[in-house]
């Protein structure tokens, strides 16, 4: 699986814009405020409107003072300023419940947001954990990868920072647009007129903006990609003396990108001048139609009015362009909240199964249920006339005319038909593709069959409750997979509940305590990035522990020692003995040589089982297995 | 770290002048506005004793008008230089990173790691350019906009100005506190998110052994662990942040009250005039707008140091293997000696991975090298088109030491095909002329042939043009390495080494490749490296190598009689009769 190590390709899409809202995963997202935090969702509203009150009236207030306090004063003989302090006092007031609104719903908004991701979050985590393997060979780990971290963080600003931001300017807009219609219906116009040409020029610098942001997210995908490949490449480049062409080659795409990158940049960088200076424009104009007004006498404004009429039309631009760029952040949020909501509409792996795996005892030679651990297991199976049979857990398989297939069209697997008795093992060869690996994949129901039935110990497989079929089957995979933690961690992973000494056992049956001891901490020695620090072989020997220490009747062994040298695979080899004896196993191996000692040996070609018999039986039959054994077909 | 970041601004040094200095230019206009908006209101409407000037409203007017669009060319133009700069910068930091990447050995390739390499030239690049761009632009307007903002407000009312000395010190040490408590939460929130990857990432990876283990609700466990530390540090920090703009507004209204009320005094006391209020009620915004937006620079300067740490680090590394001043340039023949040879990849402390290697090989000799994983035989053989270089000892390619030739010249007679070997995306021919760039069609077929791969291109529809994806995985891997084979004969080396390249060919074709070369080209020096024992058996000269030494040389018959290790390899092979060997 090649595909597992390609690291996460370059989607030049991802940040495009994407049109317009998409109401309905707005609505999904929420149901997810609402769930937990619609009384502190509503509070933050309540008291954004007060924070922006605040905000507003203090635009408000230089007019007040100039008009109501100052200009009277001046006219005064003997100046009180008892009114000029109350008046301040009051607006104290109002100032500190806008300045203790905006903390409160900052706060609160910081609970409501950071909730949401992690409930988000862990849903994703635990329905992925529910999805069937068919998702994850579908979906590349980069796009799995990315919900949890692009989608996730563009939530976090739409959550943490658009929608309270957004709110707060559509109210400062509302309630700025009224207070400018109180002061003076002929500058409002003005403005309005004025906001309207403001918005046609930065659509279009955006607009232009936009088009060669594609561009250079295209360019950018180019470059990254050219570097991802030959960096990959770089030992076959030194050598092979590429060196110079290399650089040659990317000269010319970085180059190209620069290009791109300078216009969009360009564009982009202009917007805030312009808006900043249009700003200034409509200020100077305002002030000189204002002026003139006030002296000419037209629609009764005062010095005051257009004090407050100049701060109102500052305090309005802001908001405006504010929401066009928060509207942009919320498209994009969306957009990754839909990615989120597909994963979690996923349809999950369906386990109708009623029979489970509990202890059990002989008592006067009956089978029945104990409630600790006995080393005896047993299949519980509750009937439909109340009545529940137990069966006793041996490892016998049965196939009985399987066909399979990924999807409807294609059928992979034809016909299978074998049969495995408790302590056989059962060995597949054949190429890739053949469907060695697909076979052991049904018997543990990462995929469900297509026809035909599986049967363990007896029982259907499909009435076995997946959690029980799986812990009663063993499993050592071609890709070893090691978690982050210790040695003794991984082997443990196998059997949560297993002592140190068990652990120990295990290794050593696996023949892996040899070199787990020599390692720098022995047991402890912690492992990262699936075990970097390990040869891909000693791997394989803590993935076979781990295995070993479940302790499971049936074993299913996937190229478990391909990795091995032969010759450490010979020392190997008592291990496997010792811990194949007395399970069912079934053996998927590419060396033919550690097969030879099968119970059954099953040539598989093209989904089909063209040969099975024992060693000796397939190699007097001259056929497929004979011309793999003497190498004179391609084994691939 | 900064010195070294600037030398890539080059042809750009133009542009990032320009930018800070048109930014300055419009940041001065953007201040003198209110300063002239005071003069229009003072004389304008409130002048000629209250009944109001027209005449010196309109003049006003114009001159303002006359300053937005002047402000609005220098914003405009400052964008455009700060996007060519940057834009430029960026081009320039890239390039020189990729160029010295390739001049990287192998030591220093290792030492980065691939994936590590890729990140430093995109996403720290980019992170860089954005940073450079911000210092060019908004890290100038910001302290700019403070100055002159400040020089203003002083030159209106200079006693209420001094408010701003109340104020400053509250903003700057509010934000102060709460950046330098936020930040420590925010890098372990950081920490915090890699480990949640990482839990997703193995689980991605390793989602079959989960659902064979059922340890589901274990992941689960693990996953809402570090999703809940996420929660709680990030809901930590964030909520120091939140205090960052009712700061800002408390200084704000602050000052507006205080200003109000002697300014009122001032205004009625006849020192001040209502223009000049108005004025200094804007300079206020201004300023402590400024303050926040530096507080905000200051955060994003400090992300991206990461990151310029991290792309010095390329920068700086220089290559340890570089040519002699007069360095060989010919070949003379494909012999090889190794003398007293010591090797680590560590350097002189590290542990040896070779020891006392001592070799010789004849021009023209097949030379088969066995041994167990982790017995440094892929080690041995890079020594030799000197991908590494001995820790102690010398090689010797042509009667020459290593060292002493021109790299190039050495690389192009040891051809090499890597364990790891690498398809790129193109066509097969393309792929193929990596070899030689100037092969003709006729020698591309012939190397194919003689790596078994002539067969398999014909079959596809397009033959050699046949399309490569990137990695090659539109290939079997026995495709794959015969390709890759037949790459490397077309360099017509003088010694071609093969580590474990046919592992994934079948044993009848691997013969059929060994063959080809005993016939096609014999006075080639081979050097292979495998597995199966049959792969070498016939080898003029066997190798067996066990924990960086070298236990025994000679013949297959020789060493089934004298050495313990291959004697052990043979039978592990031949058990039970014919098996792999067979042939």
């Amino acid at each position: 699986m090649s595909q597992n190590r390609v690291p996460q390709k370059f989607n030049p899409n991802r940040f495009a814009p994407q049109g317009k809202p998409d109401m309905k995963t707005a609505k999904r997202l929420f149901s997810y405020i609402f769930k937990d935090y619609k009384f502190s969702f509503f509070l933050v509203c309540l008291l954004i409107i007060v924070s922006t009150v605040a905000n507003v009236a203090s635009s408000m207030f230089l007019g007040t003072l100039i008009d109501d306090y100052i200009t009277p004063l001046l006219q005064m003989e003997h100046p009180v300023f008892t009114g000029l302090m109350k008046a301040l006092a009051l607006m104290a007031v109002i100032y500190l419940s806008g300045i203790f609104s905006t903390l409160f719903y900052n706060r609160i908004m910081v609970r409501i947001s950071q909730g949401v991701l992690k409930d988000i979050r862990n849903d994703m985590f635990s329905h992925m954990q529910k999805l069937p393997v068919k998702y994850f060979d579908t979906h590349t780990h980069g796009d799995v990868m990315s919900h949890y971290t692009n989608d996730t963080d563009t939530l976090r600003q739409m959550i943490g920072q658009s929608l309270p931001q957004m709110f707060s300017s559509i109210i400062t807009i509302i309630s700025v647009v009224v207070a400018m219609f109180a002061t003076s219906l002929y500058l409002t116009l003005f403005t309005l007129i004025f906001v309207f040409v403001m918005l046609r020029v930065t659509g279009a610098v955006a607009k232009n903006s936009g088009k060669y942001f594609g561009k250079q997210q295209q360019a950018l995908g180019d470059v990254n990609g050219y570097i991802e490949e030959m960096i990959n490449g770089q030992k076959v480049i030194k050598v092979f003396c590429h060196e110079n062409v290399t650089k040659e080659e990317f000269d010319q795409k970085n180059e190209t990108l620069c290009e791109n990158m300078t216009n969009a940049n360009k564009f982009a960088n202009i917007l805030g001048p312009i808006n900043n200076n249009l700003g200034h424009l409509q200020y100077a104009l305002l002030a000189i139609l204002g002026g003139a007004m006030a002296i000419g006498g037209v629609g009764g404004l005062t010095l005051g009015n257009i004090a407050t009429f100049l701060q109102l039309s500052k305090s309005f631009n802001m908001p405006i362009n504010q929401v066009s760029q928060q509207i942009n952040m919320v498209v994009m949020a969306l957009a990754g909240a839909k990615r989120i909501f597909e994963l979690l509409d996923e349809e999950v792996e369906d386990d109708h199964g009623y029979v489970s795996l509990v202890n059990a005892t002989y008592e006067n030679g009956i089978l029945t249920e104990a409630d600790k651990r006995t080393g005896l297991w047993a299949w519980k199976h509750p009937h439909s006339d109340g009545t529940t049979t137990y069966t006793e857990l041996k490892g016998e398989v049965v196939f009985d005319d399987v066909d399979f297939g990924y999807t409807e069209e294609k059928i992979v697997l034809h016909n299978i038909s074998l049969y495995a008795n408790p302590g056989e093992k059962i060995a597949f060869v054949g190429s890739t593709g053949a469907g060695k690996t697909t076979i052991t994949n049904l018997i543990n129901r990462f995929y469900d069959l297509a026809d035909g039935k599986v049967r363990y110990d007896g029982i259907n497989i499909n009435k076995i409750k997946k959690s029980d079929l799986r812990r009663s089957l063993g499993i050592v995979l071609q890709d070893t997979n090691l978690f982050t933690g210790t040695v003794m961690e991984n082997i443990r992973y196998g059997k949560l509940d297993a002592t140190d000494e068990e652990v120990i056992a295990a290794a050593k049956l696996a023949n892996a305590h040899g070199f787990i001891t020599r390692l720098p901490q022995g047991y402890d020695t912690p492992l990262t990035n699936n075990g970097e620090s390990l040869s891909q072989g000693q791997r394989q020997l803590i993935a076979i522990a781990r295995a070993a220490v479940l302790d499971p009747p049936v074993m299913i062994l996937d190229e478990a020692t391909s990795s091995i040298d032969t010759r450490t695979e010979s020392l190997v080899q008592k291990g496997m003995d010792s811990l194949m004896k007395g399970r069912t196993v079934f053996v998927i191996a590419h060396r033919l040589s550690t097969i030879q000692n099968s119970d059954v040996i099953m040539v598989l070609e093209q989904g089909r089982i063209i040969e099975r018999g024992s060693h000796e039986k397939l190699l007097e039959e001259k056929g497929k297995y004979y011309q793999l054994y003497t190498g004179s077909v391609e084994l691939e | 770290m900064i010195k070294r970041l600037l030398g890539c601004v080059r042809e750009y040094k133009k542009d990032s002048i320009l930018a800070p200095l048109f930014v300055t230019m419009e940041v001065l206009l953007e201040v003198l506005i209110p300063f002239l908006m005071a003069k229009m209101v003072d004389f304008g409407i409130n002048g000629n004793g209250g009944q109001g000037d027209f005449p010196y409203i309109v003049k006003m007017g114009i001159l303002l008008i006359i300053l937005c669009v002047l402000s609005l060319l220098f914003g405009v133009l400052a964008g455009k230089s700060a996007a060519i700069a940057s834009a430029g910068f960026a081009k320039n930091l890239r390039k020189d990173m990729f160029h010295n990447v390739q001049n990287f050995s192998f030591s220093n390739i290792d030492k980065f790691s691939a994936s590590s390499i890729v990140t430093r030239l995109t996403t720290d690049v980019t992170h860089l350019q954005n940073a450079y761009q911000m210092i060019i632009r908004v890290a100038v307007r910001s302290p700019m906009m403070l100055i002159f903002s400040l020089v203003m407000a002083f030159t209106v009312k200079a006693d209420l100005a001094l408010i701003f000395l109340a104020a400053v010190p509250v903003l700057a040490i509010g934000l102060y506190f709460i950046m330098t408590h936020a930040h420590p939460i925010f890098e372990r929130v950081f920490k915090t998110y890699d480990k949640l990857n990482n839990v997703v990432q193995e689980n991605l990876r390793g989602i079959r052994v989960v659902k064979a283990f059922v340890r589901e609700d274990y992941e689960k466990k693990k996953f809402t662990g570090v999703a809940e530390s996420i929660y709680s540090d990030f809901t930590k920090a964030e909520r120091l942040l939140a205090w960052n703009a009712p700061l800002m507004q408390f200084c704000m209204y602050g000052c507006m009250l205080f200003i109000s009320w002697v300014g009122a005094n001032l205004i009625v006391s006849g020192s001040m005039s209502t223009g000049d209020l108005m004025g200094i009620m804007t300079y206020i915004m201004q300023i402590l707008s400024s303050l926040m937006m530096l507080s905000m620079i200051f955060v994003m300067i400090t992300i991206s140091k990461a990151s310029a740490q991290r792309t010095v680090e390329i920068l700086n590394e220089t290559s340890d293997i570089v040519n002699k001043k007069e360095p060989v340039s010919t070949v003379k023949d494909g012999s090889i000696i190794f003398r007293d040879v010591n090797f680590s990849y560590a350097g002189d402390s590290g542990k040896l991975c070779l020891t006392d290697i001592d070799l010789a090989i004849n021009s023209g000799e097949t030379v088969g090298i066995l041994g167990g994983t982790g017995s440094s035989k892929t080690t041995l053989v890079q020594l030799i088109p000197r991908l590494y270089d001995v820790t102690s000892g010398e090689v010797l390619v042509g009667g020459v030491n290593v060292k002493e030739y021109d790299l190039d010249t050495l690389r192009n007679q040891v051809a090499m095909v890597l364990q790891k070997n690498v398809l790129f995306s193109g066509t097969i021919k393309e792929n193929l002329r990596w070899g030689n760039e100037t092969a003709t069609d006729e020698e591309l077929k012939r190397a194919c042939e003689l790596a078994q791969a002539d067969g398999f291109i014909s079959q596809f529809p397009h033959g050699y043009d046949t399309y490569i994806e990137q990695g090659g995985t539109n290939v079997s891997g026995g495709q794959k390495q015969r390709l890759c084979i037949a790459r490397a004969l077309l360099k017509k080396p003088k010694i071609l080494i093969l580590d474990d390249s046919t592992s994934a060919v079948d044993t009848h074709t691997d013969a059929l490749i060994r063959k080809a070369f005993l016939e096609e080209i014999p006075d080639t020096t081979k050097i292979i490296i495998a597995q199966r024992i049959s792969s070498i058996m016939e080898a003029d000269k066997i190798i067996v190598l066990d924990d960086g030494k070298i236990t025994g040389i000679g013949t297959h018959e020789s060493l089934l009689r004298t050495n313990e290790i291959y004697c052990d390899i043979f039978l592990s092979q031949t058990k039970g009769g014919l098996s792999d060997v067979a042939k």
